[in-house]
């Protein structure tokens, strides 16, 4: 460079002139910085802390810990595979007669009871007892309950004594410990989760493929009509895009009902008989047709931002160099709109995958997905730790859609309407 | 687009064949939306069209489910039509009290949502903005995010310490592992209050809000603002008087957008909002997971009516926008 060997060029006042517009330009992108934070801190406080109080809550549950405190300090002292002594029966007897004093046993007990069923009321009923024992503890304890006896609950007890642990997140994979502490699969019955997920993926990927087909031709069919004629046709896109997500959905309801309107014409043309009306909606096909009208214009719209600057004349070329209009379609028309098939398939693909509202008003009991769950352990279940890691797993699922989406297309690509 | 002289007879069949497909995919669009408005008429309680509506009999037709939106939750629905009538609807009517708590909870969210959005849109559209992309993805992700994670995260972070957190009383100025309760900390708690509930749908509105006003920045000429700065005025004064009329139509979208956001959450509402919270779309919700009934389909028709009215006001912004940028469509 030839300023290594020349004297530096300086502004009016003698300063170097890098250095003076390295400084305009730091302070011009403070300046910059300074508008977006008061919008940063608020996304912070009202979204990011949020959802990391559910991370937290998805590893954290000391329901057990807080209200056990002797227990689990003998299960600290005590190596695993220890069996219980009459001072561990002491601690468990004297946790319960305070637990019961404090209505918190059976907290403990639900925690216990989330990774061994039935062992809620085991902890009621034997706190309701616990104020009456006397040593010792081991035989008053089994006296009370034989279950106390059981390897495989002090296994359990012991896994739940730390407040933080990674059982949720084996649950939410369908997972346990046994008494070894192995991680195995839990039994075939009780595999739910996994499952559900691969629902959750299948039917958003269904729907993604289904919005295409519907879309790719309405979209194509927007971007070569005139100008004039497509903004009116466009209305039909936009107004449902408009419209609440409730009342689309109510009307599907209406529709597909047993009663509903579709039932009712197709008995009309005589396709189907009034005795065996199509189930069209508490189901899985009742999802299914809500969502891809509830998603079909962020298919069709990202499409048509693509497919508009398409000039006719490379069709025309191709025509007239002898391919034919399928040759035409195939080789110079659709690669050229793969970047809005990317785009839109990827914001419909991950918007059904975290759908909530639509899967649990119509979607009975075959049409649940993953959010439903989630809902169903906070409000229902109250396995809100359960919940929570459910949740991350949906979350980092649609981090890296969100990701790939950012390297693909761009977020500042994304337009509405 | 015309065919082209050289198409062949398959093509043209092929044509009117794509035609009624797209034809299909459009009223499969519309249809839903359609039919809803004549059976908000109808004259008894079914989904589906009587025999009289099809026939147009004036008495397959009435107003009654709109009736029942008004005298819905009355003290004395049965009361003469008088003044003392509409104070009754006014106060204790549940689909007016909803309407009331959607129209204030949607016009906060929208106003932070605008305000805060626009400011930190200008921010991101100026070249010299660091982390431009990593920021942008931050700020658009609660439309990214799965609502129900949102609702969730909400509703830990806004709960009060009650039992399930009894590590939150514990620890001293509300500060533990790095997070503060609220209730600590300003002894107050956002669970189950209109501003937890605004906070909460301004945070969804946001993303909207960036999109629209950056894309209205895109074509935006900086030398604009330079120019007014040149001339002596302040930067309030340019924001005002130059930058601000040009991304009006863009903020007054994304603040629709943000709207209506807010408008037809349910989820957050649900799960953070307090019984007397109740929305529009909560007490739909309600509606069709109880017993569904026409009444509710009343709701949806006056839902349709005010979003073909948005709609058509982002059209006129639209074309507002584009004559002001000097860029008419043909």
């Amino acid at each position: 460079m030839a300023d290594t060997t020349a004297a530096p060029l300086t502004t009016a006042d003698g300063k170097p002139l890098k250095a003076a517009l390295a400084r305009a330009q730091s302070r011009a992108r403070r300046r910059a910085l300074l508008l977006v934070l008061p919008l940063l801190l608020f996304i912070l406080v009202s979204f990011v802390l949020p959802i990391g109080e559910l991370l937290k809550q998805s590893v954290e549950n000391d329901y057990f810990t807080a209200n056990m405190p002797r227990t689990v300090q003998w299960f600290q002292t005590h190596p695993a595979g220890t069996p219980p002594d009459e001072a561990a029966y002491a601690a468990v007897a004297l946790d319960l007669k305070d637990g019961y004093t404090a209505r918190t046993a059976p907290l403990a007990g639900t925690r216990v009871n989330y990774d061994m069923p039935g062992t809620r009321s085991l902890f009621t009923s034997t706190a309701r007892k616990a104020a009456q024992m006397q040593p010792p503890y081991k035989d008053a304890l089994l006296a009370a309950d034989p279950k106390w006896g059981d390897p495989m609950l002090w296994a359990t007890m012991r896994r739940v004594a730390p407040a933080i642990s990674d059982d949720f997140y084996l649950a939410a994979l369908d997972r346990t410990r046994d008494v070894n502490g192995n991680i195995v699969q839990v039994s075939q019955d009780q595999r739910i989760y996994i499952m559900l997920f691969m629902r959750t993926f299948g039917l958003a990927a269904a729907i993604t493929f289904i919005c295409f087909l519907m879309g790719y031709p309405v979209a194509h069919l927007l971007a070569t009509l005139p100008l004039r004629k497509s903004n009116l046709l466009m209305i039909l896109v936009l107004l449902p895009f408009w419209t609440s997500l409730l009342v689309r959905t109510t009307a599907w309801i209406v529709l597909l009902q047993r009663e509903g309107v579709v039932n009712d014409i197709l008995v009309w043309l005589g396709v189907v008989d009034n005795q065996h009306r199509l189930e069209m909606m508490y189901n899985q096909t009742g999802t299914i047709v809500a969502m891809t009208h509830i998603l079909l214009p962020f298919m069709i719209l990202p499409l048509y931002s693509v497919m508009r600057p398409i000039p006719p004349s490379y069709a025309r070329a191709a025509r007239s160099l002898g391919a034919t209009s399928w040759t035409t379609f195939r080789r110079i028309y659709f690669p050229q709109t793969l970047p809005g098939i990317g785009a839109g398939s990827l914001l419909v693909f991950i918007l059904a995958v975290g759908y909530y509202i639509t899967p649990a008003l119509v979607g009975g009991a075959s049409g649940q997905l993953i959010s439903n769950l989630i809902a169903f352990h906070l409000q229902n279940s109250l396995n809100w730790s359960l919940g929570s890691a459910l949740a991350a797993l949906l979350l980092v699922a649609v981090i890296l859609l969100y990701w790939l989406y950012d390297r693909l297309v761009g977020i500042d690509k994304l337009k509405l309407g | 687009m015309a065919l082209p002289v050289y198409a062949s007879p398959l093509e043209r069949l092929w044509r009117w064949v794509f035609r009624i497909l797209c034809g299909a995919v459009l009223l499969f669009l519309i249809a839903p939306i359609i039919v809803v408005i004549p059976l908000s008429f109808n004259a008894e309680p079914y989904f589906t069209f009587t025999s009289k509506m099809l026939h147009f009999d004036p008495a397959g037709y009435s107003l009654q489910w709109y009736d029942k939106l008004l005298t819905f939750g009355m003290q004395a629905p049965g009361h003469e039509r008088n003044w003392a009538w509409w104070s009754d609807v006014w106060q204790n009517a549940k689909w007016i009290n909803a309407a009331k708590n959607s129209v204030i909870i949607g016009f906060f969210a929208t106003l932070v949502a605008t305000g805060l959005g626009t400011l930190a849109a200008l921010g991101l559209s100026r070249p010299e903005m660091p982390y431009r992309r990593a920021i942008m993805a931050m700020l658009i992700s609660p439309m990214i995010v799965p609502i129900i994670i949102t609702a969730t995260g909400l509703f830990f972070f806004y709960s009060d310490p009650g039992l399930p957190y009894p590590y939150l009383s514990f620890s001293p100025f509300g500060l533990h592992f790095g997070y503060f309760s609220l209730h600590d900390a300003f002894g107050f708690r956002l669970a189950g209050t209109y501003l937890g509930v605004i906070l909460a749908h301004a945070t969804l509105g946001i993303p909207f809000v960036i999109i629209t006003v950056t894309a209205t920045l895109i074509g935006f000429d900086h030398s604009l603002t330079r120019a007014a700065a040149n001339l002596g005025a302040s930067p309030t004064t340019t924001f005002f008087k130059v930058i601000m009329p040009l991304i009006l139509p863009g903020v007054i979208s994304g603040g629709l957008f943000a709207f209506v956001t807010s408008f037809d959450e349910v989820v957050v509402v649900l799960f953070i909002g307090a019984p007397d919270q109740q929305t529009i779309p909560r007490q739909m919700w309600n509606g069709i997971r109880e017993q569904i009934s026409p009444a509710i389909l009343a709701v949806a028709t006056i839902l349709v009516v005010i979003s073909i009215a948005m709609l058509a006001t982002l059209e006129l912004l639209r074309r507002r926008g584009e004559r002001l940028r000097g860029m008419s469509p043909q």
